[in-house]
């Protein structure tokens, strides 16, 4: 191949087509999005032209001189790079009004799952919650709990069995959300 | 040269041939059922002899009988034979059990008049940039692939389809555009496209240029491979889809992005000059997609994370530049194909008896359904690394072969490689704790699980096992495998036999004419 320098307005083409392509990307709305697929689509199809060197006879042998012959093989790339193109146009076209169909707008969604596990993260919730459980107790409670059953059963036998039990019942709805330390005070008491 | 070599293309051309029969026959559900099964046992068939020809070197086609550097070649070598081999495997296997799934639900699922041809196309896609020799061909097997892929993620067009498709389709067309970006350049620099030539020519080139189209050519795989940064859309696109879609998606189309980013590597760039980068983009890969899995409460998004997350092992053994790294990559793609594929079909059967994916309303299935119960914990303890399964095997040879770098970031990824595998394993279990051991939360639906599916699902779960069985052999052929792609030249004069031009009728044209492309 003869290094030859670029076409310079089809560098600057280029140059403009991508950064327009690139800029509509950003958008929300998938019609800008497939404008912006197809601005930076043909964008980087100009750049197998240059890619190519200098412009030249058909490449034909007989037809023109060996050296003046342009290169087909980027021109064939780019026939097929366009028809791919075009096809993806098509779809996404399609997306957009399937999109418009259903919702009547053709932005791009937030993924509602993500937001959920944003949402739990942000207000310090568990990720999982068991099926046992019913979200109000820490494991600190449970074990407290536990430690009041196996003291109550302890004092069951005796005959201050009632009140007892009365007095950790009120304990319990007074300290279930509190540190499970006054918890044992209550029970010791 | 083996007289096997009419066998390369077959399986690019056995199922785009079925595609179209079964196009043709689009009224008759039985004859496309029966073409697409046939089409792809044969693909896999191919495949097969393939793995068993390319022990004496690489089969090479020159399509049409064009020559090399300018026509389009084929090339099976270990690498493309093995990964030829595990993806026919693992449609053949998603096919029958998207069959007995369309059979259990009378087509409402799949519609099948557009499931079959588009499913043929896709393991057509596959196949075709598996053998690509030229790097265009593989950006047009990325594209048949792609395309195919958009239509099945968009089945049946309801709107959570249509949201999810949106995503992934312009972030496949971006980096799409990437690719053909640097295949401009990378023509504008060097004059051809092939492969092999490229890997002569490319070195001649100025440094700054190689790293600039190095860079480019990672960007394009990074993001179809999934690497973090890059990887934001595959959770946010995978789970919505039929679980066989999602199932062939997870298993094979990143690895053809990690395909590509091997042959990236070790054929057009070695050298290495990237490693640090892509070490770091492995670590960030694993840690963050596992995190990612953590916080999930939904059982195929957590799949989907930990997708993301173990493509992080295969990046961390390509950027070692060790032949062990190399070949432990290998070991550790075809492990991951067909055990998160395996655990995607499972978990489309745990939807189905559940009836749902949630893990807060699914529950008691062990009780429920014991198989199933088998059937998920195997694969789910191969991801996790548990030994002796095949994910263990090739999480070993990973840190082996990062220890034996033993530089301080390559010790470094050995340490993130253990922390997420314990992290994977805490994911698992607690999916399978919440799925299969709590007191279920509402009654399942009484439903029947399709003999078709569940012995499809199976028989994943069984190929997995053998790849345990026969990890040494495996390893073995890995380990030649990634020697080979290491030497290159194997590689190089397969498809150029003479140093310049490949075999072919126009070889002899251009000799007389005395040209030169």
């Amino acid at each position: 191949m003869t290094p030859a320098p670029p076409n310079l307005v089809l560098v600057a083409v280029i140059v403009v087509m991508v950064t327009v392509g690139v800029y509509l990307l950003l958008e929300r709305s998938l019609s800008r999005v497939l404008l912006g697929i197809i601005a930076l689509g043909n964008g980087v199809n100009l750049l197998f032209l240059v890619a190519g060197g200098r412009a030249g006879g058909a490449p034909i042998i007989g037809q023109t001189p060996v050296d003046k012959m342009s290169d087909p093989l980027p021109q064939a790339m780019v026939l097929t790079a366009i028809v791919i193109t075009l096809g993806m146009t098509g779809f996404l076209l399609a997306v957009a009004y399937r999109s418009w169909q259903l919702h009547g707008h053709d932005e791009v969604q937030d993924d509602l799952e993500d937001r959920a596990v944003a949402r739990r993260a942000a207000s310090d919730l568990a990720a999982y919650l068991d099926a046992d459980d019913d979200g109000t107790d820490t494991l600190d409670d449970e074990a407290a709990a536990v430690h009041d059953d196996m003291v109550h059963d302890e004092k069951l036998d005796g005959e201050t069995a009632h009140a007892e039990t009365a007095h950790a019942g009120a304990a319990d709805d007074e300290t279930l959300h509190d540190d499970p330390r006054h918890d044992d005070e209550a029970v010791a008491q | 040269m083996s007289d096997l070599t009419w066998v390369v293309p077959l399986p690019v051309v056995l199922p785009l041939v079925g595609a179209g029969l079964t196009l043709v026959r689009w009224r008759n559900v039985a004859a496309q059922r029966v073409i697409s099964v046939a089409a792809l046992t044969l693909g896999l068939l191919a495949s097969v002899t393939l793995l068993l020809a390319v022990g004496n070197g690489p089969l090479v086609v020159d399509v049409g009988g064009w020559a090399a550097p300018v026509g389009i070649d084929l090339v099976a070598d270990n690498l493309s034979a093995l990964m030829l081999t595990i993806s026919s495997a693992v449609t053949l296997c998603v096919l029958v059990y998207s069959l007995a799934q369309g059979v259990a639900d009378g087509d409402r699922e799949t519609p099948v008049a557009i499931f079959h041809p588009t499913y043929l196309v896709l393991c057509a896609g596959v196949a075709n940039a598996f053998v690509s020799g030229d790097l265009f061909n593989l950006y047009v097997g990325f594209e048949i692939l792609l395309a195919a892929s958009y239509v099945l993620l968009t089945l049946g067009g309801t709107g959570e389809r249509i949201r999810a498709g949106t995503i992934y389709v312009v972030v496949s067309l971006v980096s799409s555009m990437v690719f053909l970006l640097a295949i401009g350049l990378i023509y504008a620099a060097t004059g051809t496209v092939n492969l092999a030539q490229l890997a002569l020519r490319l070195p001649e080139l100025d440094p700054t240029v190689q790293l600039v189209l190095h860079v480019l050519l990672l960007l394009a795989f990074g993001i179809k491979a999934a690497i973090f940064p890059l990887s934001a859309w595959l959770p946010d696109s995978y789970p919505t889809a039929p679980a066989p879609v999602t199932a062939v998606f997870a298993g094979l189309l990143t690895k053809v992005g990690v395909y590509a980013l091997i042959r990236t590597e070790t054929l057009l760039f070695p050298g290495g000059r990237v490693d640090d980068l892509l070490l770091w983009a492995a670590l960030a890969t694993m840690l963050v997609g596992i995190l990612g899995a953590v916080a999930q409460k939904d059982i195929k998004r957590l799949v989907s994370f930990t997708l993301v997350s173990h493509i992080g092992y295969m990046v961390f053994g390509i950027a070692l530049s060790s032949e062990r790294g190399l070949g432990a990559s290998v070991f550790y793609v075809t492990h991951h194909i067909t055990v998160q594929t395996a655990l995607f079909l499972v978990v489309g059967l745990m939807e189905r008896r559940g009836g749902s994916t949630s893990l807060d309303r699914l529950g008691g299935l062990a009780k429920l359904a014991p198989v199933l119960a088998v059937l998920f914990f195997i694969p789910a303890m191969s991801l996790a690394g548990i030994p002796p399964l095949s994910g263990f095997l090739g999480k070993t040879g990973l840190l082996q072969a990062g220890v034996a770098v033993g530089t301080p970031l390559a010790l470094t990824l050995v340490a993130g490689g253990v922390v997420t595998s314990l992290l994977t394993l805490y994911a698992v279990v607690k999916a399978w704790n919440k799925a299969f051991w709590q007191a279920p939360p509402a009654a399942a639906p009484d439903v029947r699980l399709p003999r078709g599916m569940v012995g499809s699902a199976g028989a994943l779960v069984g190929l997995s096992l053998a790849l345990t069985v026969f990890a040494g052999p495996l390893y073995a052929y890995t380990s030649n495998a990634a020697a080979g792609l290491r030497e290159r030249t194997p590689y190089i004069e397969a498809v150029l036999p003479d140093g310049s031009r490949g075999e072919g009728e126009s070889a002899h044209v251009t000799e007389a004419e005395g040209g030169d492309g």
